[in-house]
Parts: structure tokens; sequence; C-alpha cells
């Protein structure tokens, strides 16, 4: 006969917290948290008593000071007159635009070059190997300071191209090429809609972006006819009439036409001028983070299995088309989460800007701001933030991205 | 230029040695070594020469305190700094002392919490152009490129004078005086400016000077000096008080030559009472009795220092000009020692 006797009862002893499994693990993160917790009070009282002892205090009042110094590059309207706050927005548009830039053309060198050295053309391939250990194995500061000083050495100055001189401008007379940089025509309004340049040209993008959505309705709605009735209505004068006519539109109202530099006392004047710290930079950062895209692109398809290649060959399909419809949609779903941190990587190191004096939020907010108020724990922190934002979007976008490209299971 | 942002982050962790810093000379003395910020490199002021050693009129005040302090000129440590760096390097406690053609400004004192403790240099912003320009004034560089130092004065003074001149520029900004000289001189900007004394200073290193101009406008007052940290009152003193050693030197007719014969002893108090052979100033100090007599002994007094270095004799040839002696017509002027 058995008898139940109750389990004995768990008495429980401070040692099993070091000895059970059971507790260990939760022990030693409550210790870890408790450390993290002192660490970081330390850290902030150490610098509130620091800063008491230096006779500063903590606030960002400074933001709202007039500048009192000038930007070159400027997307939105600023003076030495404007404020701080402002001159840190300047910079941040500064950033954003050379880091957008950049990931454009750093993808296509990287697609292109990845893709090509691949190539069995041995002289191609071989190419591609050299440019990409050349640019992946130097630091980016290099590269940055190498293609500002070719630029600013070599080039002719704009006096060079007064009459008389030995420089002349290329492109028909349109765009000049020299030591401050690229001057090319640029497209002014007339009689813009709105305030300012830089809401004419969202205006002008939303309009765009609105005709292609149409398009796009368009060629759904041809597929459907041609999926009910096996005739695709022709829609091509169609989508090009919707591309153009709103947008040339919108232009004409607006009085858009271009407005080619001429060499006008110390510098030249109208049209864009694109500064040799913008170009060196927009350069280096594509080249440089383009070797690592290649890389990533040429991992991605040589995880697309053979067979996947051999298929399409079967089918009839030339190289060009197996690789732009069968091997390229597949490989993306290798190749975007490690692009995501080869574009925050790009964006983040645009802050080596301050090597050739471009003006982004590193040498605005980060730079001059600090040194002329001493703001220093502000403004880091401040920057900080700035770029943790950043970085956090792009990241977030670009998932949702890689997670619409992912392989639908059901 | 990537030590800036390190410098940034470091305060707040650096900002220990701050507070440790209440006591700079016990600290300096402890070492044995003063830690000296310097600018990257302006030739006369602050450059290290063909082995290395650092010298120049800025230069020489720093050894000037540390022989004062340490008794012997050559313990410095020279840090340079960038016209962005140096503020924090002085404020984390890298830097006991900067000696960086820095211009004694409201904000600076008041703000930052620093201690200017003199002018070594009475100086004003000006304008560098090449010859062939053709500019005479600078009111006619109306759309011009101008080269100028991130997070100084003369980038904000430049702002105002042309905003106040109604005329419009492109700023090409640049860390330090070397990058400054090479885009002025590839052409990248058609003009360089910055105090007057550094464009004669950077004229001077080009191969060909007589092709640039300096234009007449000065633009602003730049008075030059040495600065320490604010609340360290004992270090501000002997800093404050060995820049005007040097000076009461000169006035005093105390020179390296004749130091040696006058510290034996004068019928004139105030030189006795400088060389501690007379009262006790130096231990008023905390210093040796001898602390002047060493100072002076480093590089000369303050004429020999400027004779030396950037004077009429030399390449940069910078005549005294407002730095005379206030007996000579200028503005440098020492209070009494007693």
């Amino acid at each position: 006969m058995t008898t139940l006797t109750d389990p004995p009862k768990a008495s429980f002893r401070l040692s099993q917290l070091i000895y059970d499994t059971r507790y260990r693990s939760i022990t030693i993160q409550v210790i870890a948290m408790i450390l993290v917790v002192l660490g970081l009070y330390w850290l902030v009282n150490n610098t509130i008593q620091n800063l008491s002892a230096l006779g500063k205090d903590f606030n960002f009042g400074f933001l709202t000071q007039p500048a009192g110094y000038d930007i070159n590059q400027r997307l939105i309207e600023y003076t030495s007159q404007s404020t701080h706050f402002r001159a840190a927005i300047v910079g941040i548009l500064n950033t954003l635009l050379v880091a957008f830039l950049g990931c454009i053309l750093a993808t296509i060198i990287g697609v292109f070059v990845g893709v090509l050295r691949l190539s069995k053309n041995w002289v191609v391939s071989r190419l591609m190997s050299v440019y990409v250990e050349g640019f992946r194995n130097v630091p980016l500061l290099l590269w940055i300071i190498a293609i500002f000083a070719i630029m600013t050495e070599s080039m002719p100055q704009p006096r060079d191209f007064k009459v008389g001189g030995d420089a002349a401008m290329i492109l028909g007379d349109s765009v000049a090429v020299t030591n401050r940089g690229v001057y090319v025509p640029g497209v002014v309004f007339e009689n813009g809609l709105l305030g300012a340049p830089l809401l004419n040209w969202l205006l002008v993008a939303a309009v765009l972006i609105a005709s292609l959505f149409v398009i796009r309705i368009v060629r759904r709605r041809a597929d459907a006819t041609q999926e009910s009735t096996g005739i695709r209505p022709t829609t091509w004068y169609q989508q090009l009439a919707l591309l153009i006519v709103p947008t040339g539109a919108l232009l004409f109202l607006m009085g858009a036409h271009l407005q080619i530099p001429y060499i006008k006392g110390f510098n030249f004047t109208d049209g864009v001028h694109l500064r040799n710290s913008l170009i060196a930079l927009w350069i280096a950062l594509s080249l440089y983070t383009g070797a690592f895209i290649a890389e990533i692109v040429r991992s991605g398809i040589l995880a697309i299995s053979k067979g996947q290649s051999e298929a399409a060959a079967a089918l009839g399909l030339r190289p060009s088309r197996t690789m732009n419809l069968v091997i390229l949609p597949q490989a993306m779903r290798v190749i975007i989460p490690p692009l995501i941190s080869q574009y925050l990587n790009l964006t983040k190191n645009s802050s080596l800007a301050i090597a050739v004096g471009y003006m982004d939020v590193r040498a605005t907010l980060g730079g001059i701001t600090i040194n002329q108020t001493g703001r220093e724990l502000e403004g880091i922190l401040l920057m900080a933030a700035f770029y943790l934002l950043l970085s956090l979007t792009i990241s977030g976008v670009m998932n949702v991205y890689n997670n619409r490209t992912q392989l639908q299971e059901r | 230029m990537k030590n800036s942002v390190l410098l940034g982050a470091l305060t707040v962790a650096g900002l220990a040695a701050g507070a440790a810093a209440a006591g700079t000379l016990d600290d300096v003395k402890a070492r044995g070594t003063l830690n000296c910020g310097v600018t990257t490199g302006l030739v006369g002021f602050a450059a290290p020469d063909a082995n290395g050693v650092w010298e120049g009129f800025d230069v020489g005040v720093c050894r000037a305190v540390a022989a004062a302090v340490l008794g012997d000129p050559m313990a410095v440590e020279f840090v340079p700094t960038t016209g962005q760096t140096r503020f924090t390097a002085l404020a984390s406690g890298e830097i006991d002392f900067l000696a960086r053609n820095t211009t004694w400004t409201f904000s600076r004192d008041v703000d930052l919490k620093f201690e200017f403790t003199g002018v070594n240099y009475y100086d004003g912003q000006g304008f560098m152009v090449p010859r062939d320009l053709g500019v005479s004034s600078a009111k006619d560089l109306d759309g011009a490129t101008v080269c100028i130092q991130t997070g100084t004065t003369t980038e904000l003074n430049l702002a105002d004078f042309f905003r106040s001149n109604n005329i419009s520029y492109e700023p090409v900004p640049i860390e330090t005086n070397a990058e400054a000289q090479q885009q002025y001189l590839a052409g990248a900007c058609d003009v360089y400016t910055t105090d007057a004394s550094g464009l004669a200073a950077t004229r001077a290193t080009f191969e060909a000077p007589g092709d640039h101009v300096l234009l007449p406008e000065i633009i602003s007052k730049e008075p030059l000096g040495p600065l320490v940290r604010h609340g360290d009152n004992e270090w501000a003193d002997v800093t404050r008080w060995t820049l005007n050693a040097l000076i009461t030197a000169e006035e005093l007719g105390v020179t390296s030559a004749n130091i040696a014969e006058l510290s034996a002893g004068t019928n004139n108090p105030e030189i006795n009472r400088l060389l501690g052979t007379e009262g006790e100033l130096g231990a008023m100090l905390g210093l040796e009795a001898d602390w002047a007599k060493n100072a002076i002994m480093a590089g000369g007094n303050y004429g020999e220092l400027f004779e030396k270095n950037i004077g009429e004799n030399t390449p940069i040839g910078l005549a005294r000009g407002l730095n005379a002696m206030w007996t000579e017509g200028g503005l440098i002027y020492s209070p009494p020692f007693r």
C-alpha cells in the first residue's frame, strides 16, 4: 500500500539565489540592473556636481540667441542674425542632403560593381575587385581629403574664366568647374506660388508624385483589362501626358526658367553652386560605402542557387533579364538587412564633413555654436539625439521595406 | 579635427579633472611640467622649429610661466589646439594655461568661465588678398570668397562687417592656419581674414610675400592674451604676474643680458623686489624668491621676446605700434611690483 505524502515543503534558503539554477539567472540580472543604475547615477551626479563646480548651468536658452556667424550653404533662409536653433536646422538639412545624395549614389555604385564583380570577363571583375579592396581598406577621411585636394589644387580659379583667362566653361558655356566648386545652371521661379524656393520645389515634387500615382492607377486598369479581355489597351501616351503635363503646367505657371551661371566680380553668380566640400564629401562617402554595398550585393547574388539562373536560361531569358527579373529580386531579401546598416554608416560618417569645411550639423550645432556659447554638454546631447533619431528613422523605414520584400509564407 | 568631438564627449567624463583643478599651481609643481595650450602652428607666435622644439611669442609666455613655477623653461608640454578645441581643452583640465592668440571678450571671460590674465598683444582683424586682384579696400570685397577660421571672434566680426557694410561674401570655414594658407594660395578663396599679426606671420612664410597685400581696414579690437580657468585665483595670479614681470622688466631696463648683474642687488627697490633680493613677492605667490628672474631669463623681457619672434628684424616684421611700452606711446603697461 502506498501512502501519499506531501512533497517536502520548499523552504527557501538565501544560498539558493546563487546555487539554484531556478533563481540564479534572476539574481544575476537584478545585480546587473543595480550596477547599471548606480553607474548612471554616478555619471549624472558627477556631471551635475562638476558643472556647478565650474559655475555652469544646464540650459538650452542659448538656442534662442542670435548665432552671429554665417553659413555658406543653406537650404533655408539664414543670416548671421538668425538664432543658434536655426543654424542647427541649417546644419541638419545639410547633413540630410549629403546623406540622401550619398545613399542614392552609393546604392547605384554598389549594385553595378557588385554585379560586375561576378562578371565572367576577367578584366572587368578584377577591376571591380581593385576598386572594392581599395576603398574598403583605406580610411574614409583620407578619401574625403584626397578628393577635396584634387578639386582645390587642380581646377582653375573663377577669375581664370574672365575674358582673357585660360579656362573655359563646358557643355555649351553652361557649366563651370572651378576650384571652389562646380557651377551648373539652376531653375528659378519668376513668380513662385509660395514664399520660399524650397516650398516651391516641394510643391513640384508633390505634383510629380501625385502624377506617378495616377500613372500607376492607369497601369493597374490596363492590367485588369488585359486579364479580362486579353487585349492590353495602349496607354503609353496617357502615361507620358500624365507625367509631363501637370508638372510642366505648374512650372510654366511659376515662370520657371534656366539660369546660366556667369562670372561677375570675384565669383560666378546665378545658377547652382555645388561647393567643393559637398562634392568631395558626397563622392567620397558614395565611393566608400559603395564598395561595402558591392560586397553585400555580391553575397546576395551568390546566395541564390545556380538552378535559378539555369532555369531562367532554359526559358530562353537573356542574361541581363535573368539578373533583373530572377536573381536580383530574390537576392534583395539577403541584401536589404545589411544594406540598412550601410545607410546608417554613411549617414553617421557624414559628420566627417568637418575635414573639408562642409557645414553639416556637426559643424554648426556641434562646432561653432558650442564654441561660441561654451555649451558643450547641451550641444553634444542635442547632436547625439539628432543622430539617434535619424538612424532610428532610417532603420525603421528600411525595415518596413524589408518586411514587404520578404518571402510571404502562409 | 576629430579631437573636438572626442573632447566634447570627454568633457562630461573629464569634468572630474576640472573639479580637481582647484589647485592648478600644486598640480603643476607635483607633475613637474606645465601643460600649455598653443596654436597648431603660426610662425612667430607658436610653431615647432626644425628640431621639433616649440618657439614663438606665445611659446615664450608658456616658457616664462614654467620657469617661474618650476625653475625650468623647458618643462613645458605643448598641446596644439585649434580655434574650436582650445576652450574645451582648458575647461576639461587637459591644459593648465592657454597662450594662443585668444581674444579677450566679455562672453569668454564671463559666460565661458575663463580668466584672462593680461594682454600680450594688442591686435585687430585684417584682410589679406593677392596683389593682382587689384583690391585696395575691404569695402570692395562684395561677393568675395573669404577663408575664415571657425570658432573664432574673427568669424563673428566678419559677419558683422559685411552685414553693416551691406555687402555679401561666401565664407569658407577652415580649421587651422595651415589649412587656410593652403586654400588661400590655391585660390580657393579670394581673401584670408584673421588677426593682422596672424596675417603678417602667415604671409612671411609665403614664397613670394610681396604678391600679397594686407588691406588697410582693421575691423575689430583683438586684445590677445593668455587665459586660465575661472575660479583658481592663485594660479591666475601666478600667470598674470609672470606676464607683468616680463613687461616690468622691459620698463625697468632688465634684460636677459644684464639680469645676472642686476640680481646681485641694485639701488632701484622695484628691480630688487622684482628680482627677489628685497621683499617677499615670490613667497606671496607661493613661488621661490627668484621666480621673476627665472621667467625673464627664460626668453628675455617682453621687448626681447617681441623683437626675437615677431619684431621688425624677423621675417614677420611687425612694428611695436600699440604694443610699445606705455612710456613710448603704446598700450603695454604693468601694475607696479610692490
